[in-house]
């Protein structure tokens, strides 16, 4: 879709991956979740199958592994959870580098690890491959209820100028001599979070009778686009079909 | 013919009990363009949000192109506010959607309007405000001159009987402000145009009436009405330093 729609985590390259219609990507990254979250914890082959499975995706959808790499980090604040699981544990104990680990502990971790990875990893990937608004149109003709795509619908309108509100507001704090250290600073902040937030209410209200005088009744219009082909359906079907494979592989030998 | 707009003996009043119209009577003529003046809190905005049924419950009638106006039937409202297009001070409340194109297709969806017929509504209200190059970004991205010209778009697309505009040059740029002049003079549709800014008036409407104290004070050419300084002053209107409307008219028309 056209220019501008650039958020953060999305990464505007013309790739297999990026042409594939929202809704396929997004059931597709669904159920290899669901795959690699059923899997038992100590199939590490099947682990390192799904690992191979994210970076051939990564190659098809043309998205740098540094690039990647940055934005899964979002996953530190749960994995520095995990590394406690090893020392708090109970039962069976290993010594390593002379500190006695609890083999539960360390089996906790892995599962965290591994999977919170893999999870943030696939959806970086569809993120990274598809737009705000594709994603929001996917969901809608995937029949997610209504009241949900049109708050993001809103959401991804109105963002921006709620973020510009508070810019200005936060510019005009500080041309009035406003000295923004911690302490001072959080009497203004709360009541500019206030104002803001009867700005927004106010906008909403205007939002609506604008709305309501074209005709609004409730419902806002379907985007009209044909249903997504077998074709891309297939092609999806093959990530989720191939981990699911490599599940039964592992666990069954 | 039938009025584009006929307005008899319109009252209102706020829930709190603040007195907005006090007996409004006004007739618009199909393709005439009228301006709507008055200082602030003289009732302008409720008087607009009258026209298309959104307030109502005072006395008095509203007939858009014939068709009365019933706050209580939906059937029929749906039809007056496709014949009533207003067009909000703020485009950034009137722009919505993710996308430009999507923004101007809301209001015909919402008349059942669908696919290449959709298109082609958006197609022609986009090209009548000259935006059709800009028809996938985000309203967002656009400079102020260019969201309110696709606030006009986005009425334009339902085919209005009558196009109300609310402050239409507030916040423009000099050539953002002339532009949507020319847009609207070439627009081959009913005007009333709420307004302070009377040169705007003066270049657009051949007609302006005063609306102060819920009523219609005054009635007249833009010309004539802004050349009475004694009428001006009663209503807390007043021209920029330096304008005279004798000269901006012998300009526009040597």
């Amino acid at each position: 879709m056209g220019a501008g729609h650039a958020h953060p985590l999305h990464l505007d390259r013309d790739s297999l991956v990026h042409r594939l219609a929202a809704e396929v990507k997004i059931v597709a990254m669904l159920l290899f979740t669901i795959v690699v979250v059923v899997t038992p914890r100590t199939e590490f082959r099947a682990f390192a199958g799904y690992a191979a499975l994210i970076v051939a995706v990564m190659v098809l959808a043309r998205v740098p592994a540094g690039w990647l790499a940055k934005r899964a980090t979002i996953e530190l604040p749960f994995v520095l959870l995990a590394v406690a699981l090893p020392f708090a544990g109970h039962g069976e104990r290993v010594d390593w580098l002379g500190m006695s680990l609890s083999v539960d502990g360390l089996h906790g971790a892995w599962n965290i690890f591994a999977k919170g990875t893999l999870g943030v990893l696939a959806s970086l990937l569809l993120a990274a491959t598809t737009t705000m608004r594709d994603l929001i149109l996917g969901l809608d003709r995937l029949h997610c209820p209504a009241v949900f795509t049109q708050i993001a619908t809103f959401m991804l309108r109105y963002l921006d100028v709620l973020a510009d509100d508070a810019r200005r507001m936060r510019i005009a704090r500080l041309a009035r001599g406003y000295d923004p250290r911690f302490l001072w600073q959080v009497k203004a902040f709360a009541v500019g979070v206030g104002s803001l937030f009867l700005r927004a209410y106010e906008r909403g209200e205007r939002v609506y009778l604008a709305m309501v005088s074209r005709g609004y009744t409730g419902r806002l219009p379907r985007a009209d686009a044909g249903p997504a082909p077998a074709a891309q359906w297939i092609a999806a079907a093959t990530l989720p079909a191939a981990s699911a494979g490599i599940a039964l592989a592992t666990v069954l030998t | 013919m039938t009025a584009s707009l006929q307005v008899a003996g319109l009252h209102f009043a706020y829930p709190d009990g603040s007195v907005a119209l006090r007996g409004v009577d006004l007739t618009v003529a199909a393709g005439e363009r009228v301006a709507l003046l008055g200082p602030n809190g003289a009732g302008k905005t409720t008087l607009v949000l009258h026209l298309n049924g959104i307030l109502g419950g005072g006395a008095g009638t509203i007939d858009v192109a014939g068709l009365r106006v019933d706050p209580t039937d939906r059937r029929g409202l749906a039809e007056i506010r496709r014949r009533v297009g207003i067009v909000f001070q703020d485009p950034d409340d009137q722009l919505f959607m993710p996308t430009v194109a999507e923004d101007v297709a809301f209001g015909p969806a919402n008349l059942g309007v669908r696919g290449a017929e959709l298109q082609a509504r958006v197609d022609e209200a986009l090209a009548a405000v000259g935006m059709a190059a800009h028809r996938d970004q985000v309203p967002h991205h656009l400079s102020f001159g260019q969201r309110r010209r696709v606030a006009v778009a986005t009425v334009l697309a339902m085919h209005p009987e009558i196009l109300v505009l609310d402050e239409p040059s507030s916040n423009l740029d000099p050539a953002s402000r002339r532009e949507l002049a020319e847009i609207l003079e070439s627009l081959p549709v009913t005007v009333l145009m709420v307004t302070h800014d009377l040169p705007y008036a003066l270049q657009l409407c051949p007609r302006s009436v005063i609306l102060d104290g819920g009523r219609i004070a005054a009635d007249a050419p833009t010309g004539q009405l802004l050349a009475d300084d004694d009428l001006l002053r009663a209503h807390r209107l007043e021209l920029p330093f330096g304008f005279s409307p004798a000269a901006a008219r012998a300009g526009v028309e040597p």
